[in-house]
């Protein structure tokens, strides 16, 4: 995929329309997915992965290829749903998602703990997910990022530290709060 | 017995360095394969957090939002693909109308006029096309945006720009010698300019970028170049009949 994406960059940086298409038909499912759990909002998802595309076709000359163009991209839309959340953060528009409370959560275990039949279960796993998209709402941004980024995209701490504009210890400590902040909240629930 | 630290699990975790210390603890205290296992709970129960499908043509709805608003190729990754080329074009010009020149001296009259004539075509599409390259350049330029509290970086359009100068002063000079002041002046007038984006700082503000942008259309010469370009498609197509650059 790499080697045929810097064939597609060349093409792409030459004018060549069609090759940039390729660039778009083969990335916009994975930005899309990266912008949900950066914003967990699908209709600034869809902002991200369009701006994301538009603005990597304008900095295609600044692209030197020292790392992949799939990690490039995910820079340039991590940057882009960062300032996007802080902006609709300044403006008052999103708001931290209501956390599940502990009673909640508290008879959610107590059903699951009791052997129950399916449809708890599936409760279960529909409050788990809760309670994960709402842990990963109240993290700050950097810390989001900075999870996101090395837990579902596999990036590197320096590549994270790049996207951040932080040091390396500073990425790793970001990441370590969000665990920590992610354990607290999740391990009543998953226990056992 | 020192037990591993919560930090080194989740960066065992996540495969990163000195995880082979990590793995032969793990193996020898329950008490951090546990906390291990537990941290391992939670990070893959992060993983069942769903994303929202996207349709079956979601790739081609994504082109189809944005095809519309992708610009023009941008000038600098035109220029760097076009460098080597425009540089050896330059350069062939140069050394063919040299040599045309020296003929003029060796050869009886008539033959002058017709090798005249072949130098100055070359000549003509030398210049010509190093003044689109110019022109884009500094339409490009002037086309930028600075971001509100941020600056633009204009590296690769000073690179362009000095790899331009030098190209320029060779036609002008070359302008000059043949007597077409006329070139010669219009060439003068852009070198300046060129000058000014090479000598300018590299990271530009919103508010240095709008003084280079009045001093590029102070100077009229996208206006002047443009003409210029025009006439010289013209004399182009026409046939060839000697006549200045």
């Amino acid at each position: 995929m790499e080697d045929s994406d810097s064939v597609a960059v060349a093409r792409a940086k030459q004018g060549d329309g069609d090759a940039y298409r390729i660039l778009v038909d083969r990335h916009s499912r994975s930005v899309f997915r990266l912008a949900y759990r950066m914003t967990g909002n699908e209709q600034d998802s869809e902002d991200v992965v369009q701006e994301t595309f538009l603005r990597a076709y304008k900095q295609l000359h600044r692209y030197e290829a020292r790392s992949s163009f799939s990690t490039w991209l995910y820079r340039i839309a991590a940057n882009y749903s960062l300032d996007l959340v802080r902006r609709k953060k300044r403006h008052g528009e999103i708001g931290f998602q209501e956390q599940a409370t502990e009673e909640e959560m508290g008879e959610v275990v107590h059903a699951v703990a009791s052997d129950a039949p399916g449809p708890d279960r599936l409760l279960f796993s529909g409050a788990v997910q809760e309670k994960v998209a709402a842990t990963l709402d109240g993290l700050s941004q950097q810390e989001r990022t900075a999870f996101v980024l090395r837990h579902f995209e596999g990036q590197s701490i320096e590549e994270i530290s790049a996207v951040l504009g932080l040091s390396n210890n500073a990425a790793k400590h970001s990441i370590f709060r969000a665990v920590q902040k992610l354990r607290r909240a999740l391990e009543p629930l998953v226990a056992s | 017995m020192n037990h591993v630290t919560e930090e080194d699990l989740v960066l065992y975790y996540y495969g990163e360095a000195g995880a082979r210390g990590v793995e032969e603890h793990l193996g020898s205290c329950e008490a951090c394969r546990e906390s291990y296992h537990a941290l391992q709970r939670v990070l893959n129960s992060v993983d069942s957090l769903p994303v929202p499908e996207r349709a079956h043509d979601y790739e081609a709805q994504v082109w189809r939002s944005i095809e519309g608003k992708l610009p023009r190729r941008s000038f600098a990754s035109r220029w760097f693909t076009w460098k080597p080329l425009a540089v050896a074009a330059a350069m062939a010009a140069l050394v063919v109308a040299a040599f045309f020149a020296g003929r003029g001296f060796q050869k009886p009259h008539g033959e002058v006029a017709h090798d005249g004539n072949v130098r100055e075509r070359v000549l003509l599409v030398a210049v010509g096309d190093h003044l689109e390259r110019s022109r884009m350049m500094l339409v490009e330029l002037s086309n930028s945006d600075a971001p509100k509290h941020g600056s633009l970086d204009i590296s690769y359009e000073q690179r362009a720009a000095e790899d331009l100068i030098e190209s320029n002063r060779l036609y002008r000079q070359t302008a000059m010698s043949s007597g077409d002041e006329a070139t010669a002046s219009l060439l003068e007038d852009l070198e300046r300019v060129l000058l000014e984006v090479a000598h300018s700082p590299s990271a530009m503000s919103e508010k240095q970028l709008d003084d280079l942008r009045k001093e590029i259309e102070g100077q009229g010469i996208l206006f002047k170049v443009k003409v210029f370009g025009d006439q010289v498609e013209q004399r182009q197509a026409a046939p060839s009949n000697g006549g200045v650059l």
